[in-house]
């Protein structure tokens, strides 16, 4: 029995060497006519983050085209967005799906702090 | 050395019409003898019928005052072409209809032969183009003006700004008609290329309408949406934006965040205006002139 054990907890500790990667951070973000909440986002250089947008009334869109990526945030629903960005800066992001008088100002910036 | 066909007249001192069918360029009408003939269009666009704010506190009059200078002047162009946002959005279906109504009485003061409409996201994307369909016709078309090839699309009645496969599909069946070398003048309300993705001042398959339109060699884009004139080439296509009948924009990411320039009270008007496009050369030679909403060129 003493032996299972000792066993057990090598392997337990083999695991925990093995550092799987961390799982990403999870910002959650709401879109509605006309804004995102928060509308200013900090990351750091090199973090694995996603971003979880909601639509608390339409289809919106997050278009944040300096790291290529855009996705649909349809209503009810919620949209997954995975990052690493490899440099700092401010970054815009835009809604991208037309959404009435006042879709031009649905915008936000995501900060990668160095 | 390759001479072209211009070049070869420009030596020979000639001018116009009777030089080879054998070259580049050639047109049909050339072949049967008949002079090619220079026209003139005017382009108007971003009127926003309907908007009201301080970025105009004179909104309800701009776009009369661009018909009455259109009407006043002494050239007068074949056609006009209004490259979208012929109103201002609304949530209200019916306010829509109304402001389409009230804009298509306002215009249809020009004294003008024909007016050739295109949508803009503020018209069609909200209801996919159904009132701009009922008030102006179809959402995408194509047209022949002496000689000259005219293709407007629709990058907006689709809410991500997209033209789709359908009506590139189209548009490949409609330039597959053509040479080469023919002259071609393509209308859309969102720049084609990527201008500014960050204020939404691009079409979601641009790159792949570009692709399209690439081979053509003779082709050149006017467009509206981001209110301010500005020129830029992708290959050989050049693209022409036009001023606003509304409000200016600043010029692309010129500034954190896109809004509106604000109204000048001692110069009203100031960054409004539109545009006339002299062609000749049997359309491969493009005149733009910019005028101010009193019809001053400017």
């Amino acid at each position: 029995m003493r032996a299972v054990v000792l066993g057990a907890a090598l392997v337990l500790l083999l695991g925990a060497g093995a550092q799987e990667p961390a799982p990403p951070r999870v910002v959650t973000m709401t879109a509605r006519k006309f804004e995102y909440s928060p509308a200013e986002i900090h990351v750091k250089r090199g973090e694995h983050v996603v971003l979880e947008l909601t639509s608390l009334d339409r289809k919106h869109g997050f278009k944040l085209p300096e790291l290529g990526i855009r996705s649909d945030v349809p209503p009810g629903g919620t949209a997954r967005v995975e990052l690493t960005p490899a440099n700092a800066g401010r970054f815009p992001f835009a809604c991208d799906v037309f959404c009435g008088d006042g879709h031009e100002d649905m915008t936000g910036t995501l900060v990668v702090d160095p | 050395m390759r001479i072209d066909r211009r070049e070869l007249m420009k030596l020979l001192g000639l001018g116009g019409v009777v030089l080879g069918s054998g070259l580049p360029g050639f047109s049909l009408a050339a072949s049967k003898g008949k002079p090619p003939e220079d026209f003139m269009f005017l382009q108007l666009s971003d009127s926003h019928w309907g908007f009201s704010g301080p970025p105009n506190p004179q909104a309800d009059r701009t776009l009369k005052e661009a018909v009455q200078a259109v009407n006043a002047s002494k050239e007068k162009p074949d056609f006009i072409v209004f490259t979208g946002d012929l109103t201002h959005t609304t949530d209200d279906d019916a306010l829509r209809r109304r402001r389409m109504g009230e804009f298509k009485a306002i215009v249809s003061e020009l004294r003008v032969p024909k007016l050739h409409f295109l949508p803009g996201e503020h018209d069609a994307s909200l209801d996919k183009g159904q009132a701009y369909q009922e008030n102006f016709g179809a959402l995408h078309q194509s047209f022949v003006h002496k000689g000259v090839h005219f293709i407007a699309l629709d990058n907006v009645s689709d809410p991500r700004g997209a033209v789709g496969d359908t009506q590139i599909d189209w548009l490949k069946a409609e330039l597959g008609k053509l040479d080469r070398d023919a002259p071609i003048v393509v209308l859309a309300h969102r720049p084609l290329f990527d201008l500014a993705p960050q204020w939404d001042w691009a079409t979601a398959d641009g790159a792949k309408v570009l692709s399209v339109l690439e081979p053509y060699r003779h082709l050149t884009v006017f467009y509206g949406h981001i209110h301010q004139e500005n020129h830029r080439t992708t290959g050989n296509i050049a693209h022409h934006s036009a001023k606003s009948l509304i409000f200016p924009l600043p010029a692309p990411l010129s500034v954190p965040k896109k809004a509106p320039v604000a109204w000048d009270a001692e110069h009203p008007g100031k960054g409004l205006g539109y545009r006339e496009v002299e062609v000749k050369d049997e359309g491969r030679a493009l005149a733009l002139e910019e005028y101010d909403v009193h019809g001053a060129r400017v």
